[in-house]
């Protein structure tokens, strides 16, 4: 058997060595080549680092000490206070209209057409950042906070209904058909079947768009969306590094606020 | 009894996902207004299909359904609803909202009477929590009213599951595989407590199951399916081995 056999199979050769990835190697080194090329055309030399170096450093000693004036304090203040209404109004509209544009986004709750539509919609309100929105907004209905909390909504609803479709998509649906045979209708089966499989995660996406929208709304004012932005734009234009270094603190310690708040809000919803 | 209207009429169903090979082929089939007809069968050979066909869980291809009088199978939006409020199911792996509690469960079996604005605000009629807290007696968790539906054992769930399809109030008892997930024991004390209530009420159960002993233990009436049509339909006492061969196929795995 064996002596009959072995000449039919041929012995696959088995080099020591792996073979090498040509293509792999060929990305490699395009990517590099780009980078320098990217590099020479925009100027950007060891020469022109060594010569922004000094202007840093006079920028970062204008900075220091901050600026705690009792009258810059009262324009930051109105500036922050302004800037947190911004985000949480954009927060609450932006999820409360994320909820039924989600359910629509959901292809297991919803016919294909409909999601598909739907879809369409999120991945228009995604296509632009929140400054370019602002902008637009700003251009459309005028300078003020206005402007802002729709930019903010508009980029809320695109991020917040995408993530509550998802969740949907991946809820459990034999305990929701198991609420539909009951005979419920179809809002009290997202009620009581969808609900409360993906509540928790709602919570959580809708803290972590608190939190995104915290940072973005200091940043609407720098184009006329109203919020601290405005304050910050002025400093940077008026040479005021100081008052612009308390700017940057406050916004740091109130990321990081509401950093715990949004950690907080979603320990509640487990 | 031969001349009582027969519960259900199934005339000539069939469903077909794939053309060409249909899961269900001219079933026809009455079901008495009490007693228990527990469905056998090898899987994939419809029993699934024809036990969702009656609440409209799948929609037939062909055929009629009649319950108490009206054809299910052409029933759409709120008088399908106002149907299936009428047939409760007891379903596959429990299929309990998992992250509500036990209490909350079992008033899902109320939101075919209830509006959804209700239902969002938790204000269930007090005689429909009076109900479920009787319910949670019968079935023995009269202390776990307020626990989350996943804190609880398989068996624990499914009789949770049999309360919510009780609280229905309905007229016919589905089951889909009911104990497919359960242990040998607890399989029995769910078909036994499923056959206790549902005798209590006076409603005839139709349920699926794959364990032929327990079929032939509590059943009033078996049916076999192979292949998408009915092959034997008679009471427990006269399944032989022969239908068994004939409904499962082969004979070496009988005793």
């Amino acid at each position: 058997m064996t002596a009959e056999t072995a000449p039919l199979v041929v012995a696959a050769p088995r080099p020591l060595s792996l073979p090498a990835n040509w293509w792999r190697r060929a990305g490699y080194a395009a990517l590099g080549a780009y980078t320098f090329y990217a590099l020479s055309t925009l100027d950007i030399t060891l020469d022109r680092i060594m010569r922004g170096l000094p202007q840093g450093a006079k920028f970062l000693s204008r900075m220091w000490p901050p600026n705690i004036e009792p009258q810059k304090m009262a324009l930051m203040r109105d500036g922050m206070v302004e800037s947190i209404e911004i985000a949480v109004l954009a927060t609450f509209f932006g999820v409360l209209l994320s909820l039924p544009l989600g359910v629509l986004a959901a292809r297991n709750l919803m016919p294909s057409v409909v999601s598909w539509c739907a879809r369409g919609v999120i991945a228009l309100l995604r296509s632009f950042n929140p400054i370019i929105v602002a902008i637009l907004f700003v251009k459309a209905i005028g300078f003020g906070a206005l402007a802002g909390v729709l930019a903010l909504i508009v980029g809320s609803i695109g991020f917040v209904s995408k993530l509550f479709a998802e969740a949907i998509e991946e809820m459990n649906l034999k305990q929701v058909e198991a609420v539909r045979a009951t005979g419920a209708s179809f809002m009290s089966v997202l009620i009581m079947g969808v609900l409360p499989q993906v509540l928790a995660r709602f919570a959580g996406f809708s803290a972590y768009q608190l939190d995104s929208n915290l940072r973005n709304s200091t940043m609407v004012g720098i184009v006329g969306g109203g919020g601290i932005g405005s304050a910050l734009f002025t400093a940077t234009q008026r040479f005021d590094y100081d008052f612009m270094l308390t700017i940057l603190l406050t916004i740091i310690a109130l990321i990081m606020i509401s950093e715990v708040v949004s950690t907080q809000i979603r320990k509640l919803f487990q | 009894m031969a001349i009582a209207i027969p519960a259900l009429r199934i005339e000539k169903l069939s469903k077909t996902y794939v053309s060409g090979k249909p899961v269900l082929h001219d079933v026809s089939l009455d079901i008495d207004s009490r007693g228990i007809t527990a469905i056998i069968g090898p899987s994939g050979t419809g029993k699934s299909t024809l036990i969702r066909c009656i609440n409209r869980l799948v929609t037939p291809t062909s055929g009629r359904i009649l319950f108490k009088g009206t054809d299910l199978t052409t029933l759409g939006g709120r008088a399908l609803r106002d149907s299936r409020r009428r047939i409760g199911m007891v379903h596959q792996e429990y299929s309990l909202v998992e992250r509500l509690t036990v209490m909350e469960n079992l008033l899902t079996g109320r939101l075919g009477y209830v509006s959804a604005w209700r239902a969002w605000l938790r204000r269930f009629p007090p005689a429909d929590i009076a109900r479920a807290y009787e319910m949670l007696d019968a079935i023995g968790l009269g202390d776990f009213a307020h626990r989350r539906a996943d804190q609880l054992s398989g068996g624990q769930r499914q009789r949770v599951g049999i309360a919510r399809a009780l609280m229905q109030q309905p007229e016919l008892l589905l089951a889909d595989e009911p104990t497919s997930s359960l242990d040998p024991k607890t399989s029995v004390e769910i078909i036994e407590l499923m056959a206790k209530l549902a005798a209590e009420r006076d409603i005839p159960v139709v349920i699926n199951i794959h364990n032929v002993d327990l079929a032939k233990r509590f059943a009033t009436r078996i049916i076999g399916m192979s292949k998408g049509t009915i092959v034997f339909d008679g009471p427990p006492t006269a399944l032989e081995d022969k239908h068994l061969a004939e409904i499962y196929g082969g004979q070496s795995w009988i005793e």
